[in-house]
């Protein structure tokens, strides 16, 4: 391989590395400040540095709008004690919060953010870091290694609440798992019925919904879809490897500065690319609206309209997932579990089977 | 023996069971908070307006012509439950004006680290001394910046603007009976 | 390309050797997911993406969570002290044994070549191979391979599984019938 291509796509997967860490960061202030205001509440408006305060306008803007706030965290985090019990088992205790926080950013690679239309030819490409034919399996595949985190963070912390934390995780994957992989099925039945032959790349997803989004198209795969990623990002109402009011904190209770940072931001990152994903798959990407065509001109202005689009659908999915945290009080596990097994695989088989039955039929016609 | 009513319960609707609606119903309610008042005080500029009769940290007062009200007659320290009052009595100058009041404190310490703001001594006080006022933050960063001494305690309690000056009457009357020729004991 | 497949190798055969020897039932099964996730690379090493991508979906991400979920449920201590009795080891021996011996039966011989499977169509026959394969027909021609020539090899995975289900039905009955037993000798 040649070094300065390779260099460039280091260098691009450097950017887009640091682009999601810091949505992942902002969505922590996307949390405290939705919250604070369900709450009644103001949420962070007092953390400021000496370079930004005498700004005129802005200084006070930035401060009230709590924007330092998530360097200051991180700071508070890298500058904790880290302490490790003397009864945890050491190698699974400093591997698992790693084994959290790679998987969910290793799908970046793949999730596709806007477009680039060629001004000479009119050729679309989606701008994406690696195309991949594969992209909605692979996100699929990488993103259920990240349960490894928890269940191991549970179990080699050596106490009880992480393990319970831990135990909870791994039962609750194995059952979200199957209907979440089932919900997205339809989508591409219906993306490479018999005459089109899409693939299953996260990228002709978006394609395909230039006119009509799959929200509309395939309801109950989105809800479905939804509920499972609320459950294999571990957010409430399925909170259940943390659960802190029963598990004080679930699997990182053992957990201090650093490693509980890498765990903390794991789980927003997973947070930031499960909305992504629902983005995707069921809000036509960074396509404009449902029955409209696209308004971003050819060239690079069109891209970044795009990408600007995209980013705020995805801002906007993460408002939502914030939303639903701060409105539902968590389910018990056990209900956790009727639901999974007994409401939500049920819905997304017949879903699976009463869609392949449209294609088909759609295909007779 | 009372009587139990058993209450029949109804069996959930499918909506009720779906959780649905439930959830719809939720997000109206926190997304319709989001857009009223904040009830956020921003606190150190803002302080809250306290109600009448608050008890904050207890203060020593002067009357309204300054003269320390405290005779130091020890009733505080005595009723107070977590010992937190130490007094040391002293005698006012007999060349002073109010030398009548014969005692005042030489010092007077209340270990805020020990006080449980229960207001006995501001009950207890006949000489209507000590109030607790509407201070309600003291910090320090040592132990002994928490013991508020004599003169930090009149600092915090200002003035009370009572008019009923017992120990001028007190002396205009000694002073009316030595004049009619009873000589006071 | 060599050193990647050294690399993987290793990452293949040394977890799951240390899965082996290992006493301690989590530690063996991450080891288990490492070697998956190692033989996953090979796939990829080979062009067979959607079967690495379906490695690590169903292996590592699917059935090893299940395997942690049992194996965190059991007592590790326990665990780590039970030692193979004699019969268990000589037939863990014999097996390997005859193991071997196929292996190299069917390496040292024309092995199953001439047989019928050879003889159906192979993923290559899959009609119009000819052209590049889109990703859709590549996952169709995988699936042709398996339910023709590799048919054979399919089902006997399939009755594996069947195998161990009942072994597993069994060995659940049977200590839940001891146990009733146990009750109703302390009943009478």
């Amino acid at each position: 391989m040649e070094l300065v291509p390779l260099l460039l796509k280091i260098l691009y997967a450097a950017i887009m590395l640091v682009v999601v860490l810091t949505i992942a960061g902002y969505s922590v202030l996307i949390e405290r400040k939705v919250s604070a205001y369900q709450h009644g509440r103001i949420g962070p408006n007092r953390t400021t540095t000496p370079f930004i305060r005498p700004i005129p306008v802005i200084g006070p803007l930035l401060t009230r709008l709590g924007i330092i706030q998530l360097p200051a965290d991180g700071l508070k985090f890298l500058f904790k004690e880290d302490f490790t019990p003397p009864y945890v088992n050491r190698p699974f205790f400093w591997a698992a919060p790693l084994i959290a926080f790679v998987p969910s950013l290793a799908v970046i690679a793949v999730i596709p953010f806007g477009q680039y239309t060629s001004p000479l030819t009119g050729e679309m490409i989606p701008l994406v870091l690696a195309p991949m034919d594969l992209g909605v399996i692979f996100v699929l595949a990488i993103g259920s290694l990240s349960v490894y985190g928890v269940v191991l963070a549970g179990w080699g912390s050596n106490s009880k609440y992480s393990f319970l934390g831990g135990i909870r995780s791994s039962a609750q994957m194995i059952s979200y798992e199957l209907s979440l992989g089932l919900s997205i099925f339809p989508v591409f039945l219906w993306m490479n019925a018999p005459g089109s032959d899409a693939g299953l790349s996260l990228s002709s997803v978006v394609e395909a919904q230039n006119t009509m989004w799959f929200l509309i198209t395939c309801p109950l795969s989105a809800f479905l879809f939804l509920v499972g990623i609320f459950a294999e990002t571990n957010r409430l109402p399925f909170d259940m490897a943390e659960s802190e009011t029963d598990l004080v904190g679930g699997f990182h209770t053992e957990y201090s500065s650093f490693k509980f940072g890498l765990f903390f931001v794991g789980e927003y990152g997973a947070m930031a690319v499960g909305s992504a994903l629902f983005v995707l798959l069921f809000l036509g990407g960074w396509n404009f609206l449902p029955f409209l065509a696209n308004p971003w001109p050819a060239g690079w202005i069109g891209s970044v309209l795009s990408v600007l689009w995209f980013l705020v659908k995805v801002v906007g999915m993460i408002t939502f997932f914030v939303l639903i945290r701060w409105t539902l009080p968590r389910y018990r596990f056990d209900q956790v579990m009727k639901l999974g097994w007994t409401v939500l695989l049920p819905l997304a088989i017949a879903n699976l089977i009463v869609n392949a039955a449209a294609v088909a039929i759609h295909d007779l016609w | 023996m009372a009587e139990t009513k058993v209450l029949e319960r109804k069996p959930l609707s499918l909506a009720e069971r779906s959780n649905l609606p439930q959830i719809v119903s939720g997000l109206k309610t926190t997304v319709s908070h989001m857009f009223r008042k904040k009830v956020t005080l921003q606190y150190p500029e803002v302080r809250p307006t306290l109600p009448e009769g608050y008890r904050g940290v207890p203060t020593l007062v002067h009357d309204p012509h300054g003269r320390e009200k405290c005779v130091s007659c020890q009733l505080c320290e005595f009723v107070c439950p977590p010992k937190a009052i130490r007094i040391t009595p002293g005698e006012i100058d007999p060349e002073a004006e109010t030398a009548h009041v014969e005692k005042a404190p030489k010092e007077f310490e209340i270990d805020m680290l020990r006080c449980i703001y229960c207001g006995l001594c501001e009950e207890v006080c006949p000489e209507e001394a000590i109030f607790l006022q509407d201070v309600y933050s003291m910090t320090g960063y040592s132990r002994e910046e928490m013991v508020n001494n004599k003169e930090k305690l009149y600092e915090l309690g200002g003035t009370l603007p009572d008019h009923h000056y017992k120990w001028d009457k007190k002396r205009a009357a000694e002073d009316a009976a030595k004049a009619r020729g009873y000589a006071h004991s | 390309m060599d050193i990647f497949f050294i690399l993987f190798a290793l990452l293949t055969v040394v977890p799951a050797f240390l899965m082996v020897v290992t006493p301690n039932p989590v530690a063996g099964a991450v080891f288990l997911i490492l070697s998956f996730i190692g033989m996953a690379c090979l796939f990829v090493l080979l062009e067979a993406f959607f079967l690495a991508v379906l490695q690590i979906l169903v292996y590592a991400g699917a059935i090893m969570v299940l395997f942690l979920f049992i194996i965190m449920l059991l007592d590790v201590r326990e665990v780590e002290k039970l030692r193979p009795n004699t019969v268990t080891a000589a037939a863990a021996g014999v097996s390997l044994l005859l193991l071997v011996l196929g292996l190299i039966a069917v390496l040292a011989g024309d092995g199953l070549s001439g047989q019928l499977l050879s003889a159906l169509p192979a993923v290559p026959d899959y009609p119009a191979a000819d052209e590049p394969l889109g990703l859709a027909q590549k996952v169709k021609a995988y699936g042709y391979g398996l339910f023709t020539k590799y048919m054979l090899p399919f089902q006997l995975t399939g009755i594996l599984l069947l195998i161990a289900m009942i072994g597993v039905i069994v060995l659940s009955k049977k200590r839940a019938a001891e146990e009733g037993a146990e009750s109703a000798g302390a009943d009478s």
